[in-house]
C-alpha cells in the first residue's frame, strides 16, 4: 500500500498503462483480442465510435470492479464471476443506447450483447485486474479501450470513405445519384469495401503497416 | 424442406466466421494445427447444439414479454427481456463447464491439446452470438419452433468447424512459404481469412426457393407477368441509359430470357 501512496496518480508507469495499448501492446493488432466486434461495426464511423465508447466504458469500469473484488473471488469460479460483472455492465450500456440513440443500437444489433464475450474484457480482467489495484486497472481499461477504438476508427474511416463516399455521415465526395463533386468525373463508390471480407483484409493491411513501422512487433 | 433451407443458409450463406466474424479470437489462435482445430470445432458444435435450444426455451418461457403467463395469469404483463444477456451467458458458462468435465473424463488427449481454450469456449462469441441471433430471428418470426432453432444451432456450429479446419489446413501448408516479415503470423492470417470469405460469398447465389417449389409451378407463376416483347425493347435502349437503370433492366432481362426458351 505504501508504495502506491508515494506514487502520483499520473506517474510514469501509470501513463504507460494508457499509451502502451495504443501501439506496442494494441489489443487488436498485437494481443489479438476483441476482433469479432471490431470487424462487424466498422462500416460507418459513427457506429464504430459508439461501439468503441461502449467497450471502453465496460472495460474500464469492469476492471475497477474486478480489481476491488480480486481478493474475494475464488479462482475456480473466476470466469463466471467475470462474465456476470461484464454482463451486468453490458446490460446497462445496452439500455442506455436503446434510450438515447435507438437507431445506432438497432444497427449494432447483436454486437452490443457480444461485448460480454469480447475477448478484450476477459483478457484484461484475467491478465491485469485480478492482480492490480483499482486505479492502475482503471487506466489499463481506458488504454485498451482507446487502442481498440483507434484501430476501429482507422478501419471505419477507410471503409466509409471508399465504400459510401462519406465521413461521419457527411457526403464529402458529392452526391452519387445527382452526380455532383467527384462523381461528376465518373468516380464510383466501391461497394465491395462495405462487404465482410474487406474488413478482414483491411485489418490485415493495418497490421502490415503498423509492423513495418514498429519492427519489434514482427513475429519470430 | 424448411429445415434444409435453414441448414444450408446458416452453414454456408450466413457462415458464423465469414459473414458475421463471430468467434474470431479462438479462430485465429487455435488454427495452427488441423488436429486441434478439429477438436475445437467439434467442441463448439456440441456446445452450440446444447445451448441454443436451451436458451430458446429460457427465452420462450421466462424472458419474452408476457412469457411468464404459464406460471400465473397475473404475470402476463411482465417483460424480463432486459435480463437476456445475463441468463444466456449463465447457461452458456454452465454448459461449457459441463463439456469440460466430460471431455476431461473421456478424452484426456483432446483435453490436453485444447488446453486453455476449452474454458474459453464460454467467451467464444460464436456461442453467445448464436443464441443472440436465435433470439433476434425468433422475434422476427423467422424461426418458429424448437426444430428450426436446433437446425440453426447444428448448422452454425458445423459452419464454424468447417471454417477453422480449412484455415488450419492452409496455415499448416503456409509454414514453408516465404511471407513478408511484417505480414508474418497475424497479418497474413487476416488476409487469407478475407480471401476465404470472398469465396464463401459465392454461396450467396444458392437459390433457397428451389427446394420449396416445383419447376413447373415456377414457370406458370412467371409467364403472365411479363409480355414477351419486353427484352427486344430493352436491347434497343441499352446504349443510351446510364448504369443505374441498366442494373434494374438487367434483372428484368434475366428473368425474361428463360421464359423465351420455355416458350
Amino acid at each position: 500500500m505504501s508504495d502506491t501512496n508515494k506514487e502520483g496518480l499520473f506517474s510514469k508507469s501509470n501513463i504507460k498503462l494508457i499509451t502502451n495499448p495504443l501501439n506496442d501492446d494494441n489489443p487488436i493488432s498485437v494481443q489479438v483480442l476483441g476482433i469479432c466486434s471490431a470487424l462487424a461495426v466498422t462500416v460507418q464511423m459513427k457506429n464504430a465510435f459508439v461501439m468503441a465508447l461502449s467497450v471502453t466504458a465496460v472495460v474500464a469500469i469492469g476492471n475497477v470492479i474486478i480489481s476491488l473484488l480480486r481478493n474475494y473471488i475464488p479462482s475456480r469460479i473466476r470466469i463466471i464471476v467475470q462474465l456476470v460483472v461484464a454482463a451486468a455492465l453490458v446490460i446497462l450500456v445496452d439500455q442506455i443506447l436503446k434510450a438515447y440513440s435507438y437507431d445506432i443500437s438497432k444497427q449494432l444489433s447483436v454486437f452490443v450483447g457480444l461485448i460480454i464475450t469480447n475477448c478484450i474484457l476477459m483478457g484484461r480482467f484475467e491478465a491485469f485486474a485480478l492482480g492490480n489495484k483499482p486505479w492502475p486497472s482503471f487506466l489499463d481499461g481506458l488504454g485498451n479501450g482507446f487502442g481498440y477504438g483507434l484501430i476501429l476508427m482507422v478501419v471505419a474511416f477507410v471503409r466509409e470513405l471508399l465504400g459510401s463516399g462519406k465521413i461521419w455521415g457527411f457526403e464529402i465526395l458529392g452526391d452519387p445519384l445527382k452526380k455532383t463533386g467527384v462523381y461528376a468525373s465518373g468516380y464510383v463508390n466501391n461497394g465491395f469495401i462495405i462487404l465482410a471480407p474487406m474488413a478482414l483484409i483491411l485489418v490485415g493491411i493495418v497490421i502490415w503497416v503498423q509492423r513495418s513501422i514498429n519492427r519489434k512487433l514482427i513475429e519470430k | 424442406m424448411e429445415y434444409v433451407n435453414i441448414f444450408i443458409k446458416s452453414l454456408f450463406i450466413d457462415n458464423m466466421v465469414f459473414a458475421y466474424f463471430l468467434g474470431m479470437c479462438s479462430f485465429l489462435a487455435v488454427s495452427k494445427k488441423v488436429s486441434t482445430a478439429v477438436g475445437l470445432g467439434i467442441a463448439v458444435t456440441f456446445v452450440q447444439i446444447i445451448t441454443v435450444p436451451l436458451n430458446y426455451l429460457i427465452y420462450k418461457y421466462v424472458l419474452e414479454p408476457g412469457a411468464l403467463a404459464w406460471l400465473d395469469p397475473s404475470f402476463a404483463s411482465l417483460d424480463l427481456s432486459f435480463l437476456t444477456f445475463i441468463l444466456f451467458i449463465a447457461s452458456v458458462a454452465t454448459m461449457v463447464q459441463l463439456v469440460e468435465m466430460i471431455v476431461e473424463k473421456y478424452s484426456p488427449s483432446l483435453y490436453n491439446s485444447l488446453g486453455i481454450f476449452l474454458p474459453l469456449i464460454a467467451v467464444n462469441c460464436a456461442i453467445l452470438g448464436g443464441s443472440l441471433f436465435m433470439q433476434q430471428r425468433v422475434d422476427a418470426g423467422i424461426y418458429s419452433n424448437i426444430g428450426h432453432v436446433t437446425t440453426f444451432a447444428l448448422a452454425s456450429g458445423l459452419g464454424w468447424a468447417i471454417a477453422i479446419i480449412l484455415m488450419a489446413a492452409i496455415r499448416e501448408r503456409m509454414e514453408y512459404s516465404h511471407v513478408l516479415a511484417p505480414l508474418r503470423g497475424l497479418g497474413i492470417t487476416f488476409i487469407i481469412t478475407g480471401l476465404m470469405a470472398i469465396g464463401f460469398m459465392s454461396f450467396g447465389g444458392i437459390d433457397l426457393n428451389a427446394f420449396n417449389q416445383q419447376p413447373e409451378e415456377k414457370v406458370s407463376e412467371l409467364v403472365p407477368t411479363k409480355p414477351i416483347e419486353a427484352p427486344v425493347q430493352v436491347l434497343d435502349t441499352l446504349p443510351i441509359i446510364d448504369s443505374l437503370t441498366v442494373d434494374s433492366l438487367k434483372v428484368d432481362s434475366l428473368t425474361v430470357n428463360p421464359l423465351e426458351k420455355s416458350k
